[in-house]
């Protein structure tokens, strides 16, 4: 039954509510700001006139970020390493996560234990990246890609999935003269459509948003991702003192501030339009990872 | 016998080592080599000579480290920055998440939840590029406001005072509502009897709060707490990088960016890598040691 709320009781819901929606708009408003700013005219900005409503409509921002060749070529490396780096950390967390799943696997334990090592006891940045140098991999996208083949974390959820396989299919497959990389690739891996998607969407936002590999590891222009592009772009744009903004801002009657603006739209749109989607798969994956086997 | 059938197993399972096989060596050559390339810290490593024909220099880094004025400003900022994220961006998603549980309006719990969520995919460099134009002195929403209220603009990101709570304050906009989620599972699972009894017991809404929500909240906030605490200096180089400049550095430089500065830029590599030992080691004394304080006040530990 029921009970009838108490006046103080209803009042704590909206006060409480009221706290939650106030908190919401903190999330929402710096984007209305960014969105407004990037559709705004050089001089509506500069006086900070610009809010959440775009000041003096103009469209020269967006013109400038797509008329940027760089910028598209950037795009395009971040979607190639994310397209070719997800597949690749798929197979490569998949084809370890699968034996060790296995009770027939002897050893497994020793070798769990070496890659939880590697969570708590971390490679140090200099080492590994004297590594990836004498690899030969410097300048060259392997180096995003190769060296964060397997992350720990998402290797253990995929274990975890796979030790819910039952060992009765496993078993009957190899009775019916199934090999091992068969099984992996015609029954597991299909029976674990979820997983996969789950932990393919982590290694793409991965992927997408690499920055610091990139910084450390590309020198040549050509083959920046976009976040490094883009950083590029916000901060020798924010420098107030910079000589060169003058020139830049009357010859092409945009702004810097505007440019910028504009650019962080563009480069948050993808995400954006998938967010429902990896919203969803998300949860579902950081739940699945945080259960014990 | 024992070890006679052991290895008849794995002759018969040989398919399986197979397929691990790139999997064992991603883990060996990517994590374990430099593991074991930070002997470095203990040579003047030369990149012509390697790590075998580098001379050895004992501890002189890390008594380097320590007589460095610099070192301690940055081991004091990088202590600081963790504390103050603990304090408030471990905190501020249990506070969320209870007051997101009190929600009964389902699509506007949603809607919430959907916003909240969403800054936790965005880079740390689109974070900051958001940051930088909400804060900026001219043209930012922010100093729109203050100057409305009639005060000075202030350039946040140009000042020393400001650096830290911006590194920590963009940590909380970013992650605090997706911290929620394994809190809002959490609330979930408890047992709805658990109320029923409270209730004909008579007790309000603070009192089952108190005494039944939190403690069984509990668990899942030791974990995540020892969690955070094995991450303690392991701070991350984004999120600070992004924020540095020149005029905030003072302040604001870390651990992780100083390494990459003075290792990578200048060629420091033994040097930082007795900076990168010093700190993981400290990490590590500080799990174990919070893990054993948890185990003995709580009987929640991770291991």
């Amino acid at each position: 039954m029921p009970l009838k709320e108490s006046p103080s009781r209803k009042a704590f819901l909206k006060i409480n509510l009221g706290i939650l929606i106030i908190f919401s708009l903190i999330m929402l408003l710096p984007f209305l700001h960014v969105l407004a700013q990037s559709f705004s005219s050089s001089g509506a900005i500069d006086r900070g006139e610009v809010i959440f409503w775009p000041v003096e409509l103009t469209f020269a921002n967006y013109n400038y970020v797509f008329q940027d060749m760089s910028i598209w070529r950037a795009f395009g490396v971040t979607v190639f390493i994310t397209i070719v780096g997800t597949i690749f950390n798929l197979i490569a967390t998949a084809t370890l996560a699968y034996p060790l799943s296995r009770q027939e696997f002897i050893g497994r334990k020793f070798l769990l234990f070496m890659v939880l090592f590697t969570m708590i006891f971390s490679a140090p940045l200099i080492p590994t990246y004297l590594l990836v140098q004498k690899l030969g991999m410097l300048n060259s996208l392997s180096a995003l890609i190769i060296p964060t083949a397997i992350s720990a974390f998402n290797f253990f959820v995929m274990r975890s999935f796979f030790l819910n396989i039952p060992q009765e299919l496993i078993d009957s497959s190899r009775i019916d003269g199934c090999g091992e990389l068969r099984i992996l690739f015609q029954i597991v891996l299909p029976l674990s459509k979820p997983a996969l998607a789950t932990l393919g969407i982590f290694y793409a936002v991965f992927h997408w948003n690499t920055y610091f590999n990139a910084l450390m590891y590309i020198e040549n222009r050509r083959l920046y991702p976009l976040q490094v592009k883009l950083r590029e772009m916000i901060v020798d744009d924010s420098l107030v003192a910079d000589p060169t903004s003058d020139v830049f801002t009357t010859m092409l009657s945009t702004s810097p501030e505007g440019i910028k603006m504009a650019t962080i739209i563009v480069a948050t749109i993808p995400i954006l339009m998938v967010y429902p989607f990896l919203q969803r798969f998300f949860i579902k994956g950081f739940l699945l990872g945080s259960m014990k086997d | 016998m024992m070890l006679k059938q052991n290895l008849r197993t794995m002759w018969k399972f040989k398919a399986l080592y197979l397929i691990a096989l790139p999997g064992i060596a991603y883990f060996i050559l990517f994590k374990y080599v430099p593991l074991m390339g930070s002997v470095i810290a203990f040579q003047n490593y030369n990149i012509f000579h390697g790590v075998t024909g580098s001379s050895w220099v004992g501890l002189a880094h890390f008594e380097k480290m320590f007589s460095y004025p610099e070192f301690i400003r940055i081991l004091k900022n990088t202590l600081l920055i963790n504390l103050y994220d603990i304090l408030f961006a471990f905190t501020a998603p249990i506070v969320l998440a209870l007051m997101l549980n009190e929600v009964r309006k389902v699509v506007a719990k949603r809607l919430i939840q959907t916003i909240v969520y969403m800054p936790h995919f965005l880079s740390w460099v689109i974070i900051s590029g958001i940051f930088i134009g909400v804060l900026s002195p001219s043209s930012g929403l922010i100093n729109n406001f203050i100057q409305s209220l009639g005060y000075e603009p202030i350039y946040f990101l140009g000042d020393d005072s400001y650096i830290r709570s911006i590194i920590v304050g963009s940590g909380i906009w970013r992650d605090t509502g997706w911290g929620t989620i394994i809190y809002l599972a959490a609330l979930a699972g408890i047992n709805p009897a658990l109320y029923e009894a409270a209730d004909v017991d008579g007790a309000n809404h603070w009192q089952k709060m108190w005494n039944i929500t939190l403690p069984c909240l509990l668990p899942t906030i030791t974990i995540l707490f020892l969690l955070q605490i094995g991450n303690f200096l392991d701070f991350g180089f984004e999120r600070v990088y992004v924020f540095l400049n020149p005029l905030n550095r003072v302040n604001g430089e870390i651990f992780d960016t100083y390494i990459y500065q003075v290792g990578l830029l200048q060629n420091q590599f033994s040097y930082t890598t007795a900076i990168g030992i010093f700190k993981s080691i400290v990490g590590l004394v500080l799990l174990v040691g919070a893990n054993w304080l948890s185990r003995r006040a709580t009987g929640n530990s991770l291991y």
